[in-house]
């Protein structure tokens, strides 16, 4: 639409010459003010996310973030659908991380169902959150890096984060989209020796882990960049409800895996390390030490996984077997009913918090009784760390807002839901 | 081939806090019991677990005193909710329609809580913007998908829909496929920088 886009190009500058930018007599630059828009599709904004800002020379005097842009409905899609068809959706959310959404929507349902899973399926989603979240901070360190110009780290990086797919795709055969888990249970059993396959890939990516530290952390172009950049306060985390790396990178001491246990990881050990000064360096040492403890976490899973069921022994929630179903009629009225209508949860509600890679997850849903939810609230964490942008980036030059904002992590997916 | 098959797929089974309830139960009473001490009516109702299907107890607030609320959960010893989980609403289809949910959680004592208020359609919340900076965006999404309004808000606008959006897409009585296409992008408004 050409003409449209002529005309807005013209209303804006007009807008501007008729003074929304007023002259300050104080200011040094006189007129140079400019209102700089970034995205929605821009190479340094991750996802379709827009910042405009009010520029004075490369000094970011005010800003605005707008999002919206891949909105999906999914908290409609979730009253509409039942609770198995609501699994897909999930993968789209943290789409770096699609496991750790799985698993945690699965978490929530069966929480608010009261289904107790057996061991062996509870260690291998803990083992998908962990390999996920590895996953997740390799891009997200990689990619700030890459904002910043550091091009190799980025792929040291990737190649491990390609090895890692490769493991997901053994369990579920999808590689981003992974769908892994079912409310009570998983899609599959891991394949023979998937366990140590995993600790080889963790042997491998420790040693990976080590040379990109030393490609990076010490070097000087990226600790001038990167020191003292896009500082959010411990107290402004609260104010903002931080959670996660970005709050951690604050002086926050709080892990949810560590202070709410769910699933095993009162059985594992690992260490939640905290930074001081909240700066992008400190987002980005937190989360290098973070990938070695969730190393640390998988190869104490791979050592304690036994062989046993991977479905809870709950008829309710239970996906029928293919040999009943293709053998009997009750099997396959079962299996229909299951499929079509679903299963019932009981009235009630619950809100249920997993630590993902970004921070806190929540799923909020609130059953009537039927099968589909009466309200599905997903609490995605890149929202609350989106919206700390603009003051987190007030004063600073525009480059160092490119810094800031890949540091935090934001994924449009978990944004505009 | 021996089958066993149970028709009976549908036994209720009530949700419940497990661990939680066990952990923090006494706790949850007796801040609850404070907090009917300090407001008096303007705790309409509280739902505890087991008794009722939730994880963590609800308190029902009149919308008045919400803000006064959450500050004192928020700042009193013995409450420390310091971090604004979740801000939320549902659509009850009654009256009063809409239920604004808090979510709130310690992160001294790591435990969670839940605060509603009960407001009908048209009526204004006062905001928590005051109590958590952070709360502008959730609500502006509650007014966003519900049309709830916050009195006191600095920003009140939609946030994750087109500003020519007509209705509200989480309430009950909109359709599942309610499209509305705009043949134009939503231009720039230099007035938010103000």
């Amino acid at each position: 639409m050409p003409n449209d886009s002529k005309r807005e190009i013209g209303s804006l500058s007009s807008n501007i010459e008729h003074g929304v930018m007023e002259h300050d007599t104080d200011d040094l630059w006189g007129d140079s003010r400019v209102l700089m828009n970034i995205g929605p599709t821009h190479p340094s904004m991750h996802g379709a996310l827009r910042m405009v800002a009010q520029l004075n020379g490369e000094t970011i005097e005010k800003s605005y973030c707008e999002f919206g842009y891949t909105h999906r409905a999914k908290e409609k899609l979730g009253e509409n659908r039942t609770y198995h068809q609501f699994v897909v959706y999930t993968d789209r959310l943290n789409y770096c991380s699609a496991l750790i959404n799985n698993v945690a929507y699965a978490m929530a349902v069966e929480k608010l169902m009261g289904v107790e899973l057996p061991p062996r399926a509870i260690w291998i989603r803990m083992m998908c959150a962990e390999i996920a979240r590895i996953m997740d901070h390799l891009v997200c360190v990689g990619i700030n890096a890459v904002d910043l110009g550091a091009f190799s780290f980025f792929l040291y990086g990737f190649h491990q984060r390609e090895e890692g797919y490769s493991l997901i795709e053994e369990l579920c055969g999808a590689r981003l989209t992974t769908s892994y888990t079912r409310i009570g249970g998983l899609m599959h059993d891991a394949p023979e020796g998937w366990e140590k396959r995993c600790k080889a890939w963790v042997v491998k990516t420790r040693k990976v882990i080590d040379e990109m530290d030393e490609l990076l952390t010490g070097n000087k172009i990226w600790c001038q960049r990167t020191i003292g950049v896009g500082v959010f306060s411990r107290q402004q985390c609260l104010d903002y409800s931080f959670s996660g790396p970005v709050a951690r990178a604050a002086g926050i001491d709080l892990d949810l895996r560590r202070d709410q246990p769910c699933m095993f990881y009162k059985n594992v050990e690992f260490d939640v390390p905290i930074a001081r000064n909240g700066d992008v360096f400190d987002r980005y040492m937190v989360r290098m030490e973070e990938i070695r403890q969730s190393l640390n976490i998988v190869s104490q899973c791979a050592d304690k996984i036994q062989p046993g069921p991977i479905w809870a022994e709950d008829k309710r929630v239970r996906i029928p077997d293919k040999d009943v179903v293709h053998n009997t009629m009750e099997g396959m009225i079962h299996h229909f009913k299951f499929f079509m209508h679903g299963f019932d949860v009981p009235e009630g509600e619950a809100y249920t918090q997993f630590e993902a890679a970004n921070g806190e997850l929540g799923f909020y849903i609130v059953s009537k009784g039927s099968p589909r939810a009466h309200r599905m609230r997903i609490r995605g964490p890149s929202v609350w760390h989106f919206q700390g942008l603009d003051p987190m980036v007030k004063g600073s030059k525009i480059a160092d807002a490119v810094a800031a904002l890949g540091s935090i992590n934001i994924i449009a997916g978990e944004l505009d839901r | 081939m021996d089958i066993k098959f149970d028709m009976d797929i549908r036994q209720p089974i009530p949700s419940n806090g497990g661990s939680w309830l066990a952990q923090w139960g006494e706790g949850w009473k007796s801040q609850v019991a404070r907090l009917q001490e300090k407001f008096g009516a303007s705790i309409e109702e509280v739902r505890m677990p087991p008794d009722y299907p939730t994880d963590v107890p609800i308190i029902y607030v009149k919308k008045e005193a919400i803000a006064q609320v959450l500050e004192f959960a928020k700042n009193e010893a013995g409450f420390e909710y310091n971090f604004l989980s979740d801000i939320t609403a549902t659509d009850e289809e009654m009256e009063p329609r809409f239920e604004v949910v808090y979510n709130l959680f310690s992160h001294s004592k790591f435990w969670r809580i839940r605060f509603k208020v009960r407001v009908s359609e048209g009526a204004e919340v006062p905001t928590a913007t005051g109590v958590w900076k952070g709360a502008n965006w959730a609500e502006r999404e509650v007014f966003d998908m519900f049309g709830v309004k916050f009195s006191g808000h600095p920003d009140l606008r939609r946030i994750l829909m087109d500003a020519r959006w007509v209705g509200h897409p989480l309430r009950k009585d909109y359709p599942l496929k309610g499209y509305q296409i705009f043949p134009s992008a939503e231009p720039i408004d230099p007035s938010f920088l103000r």
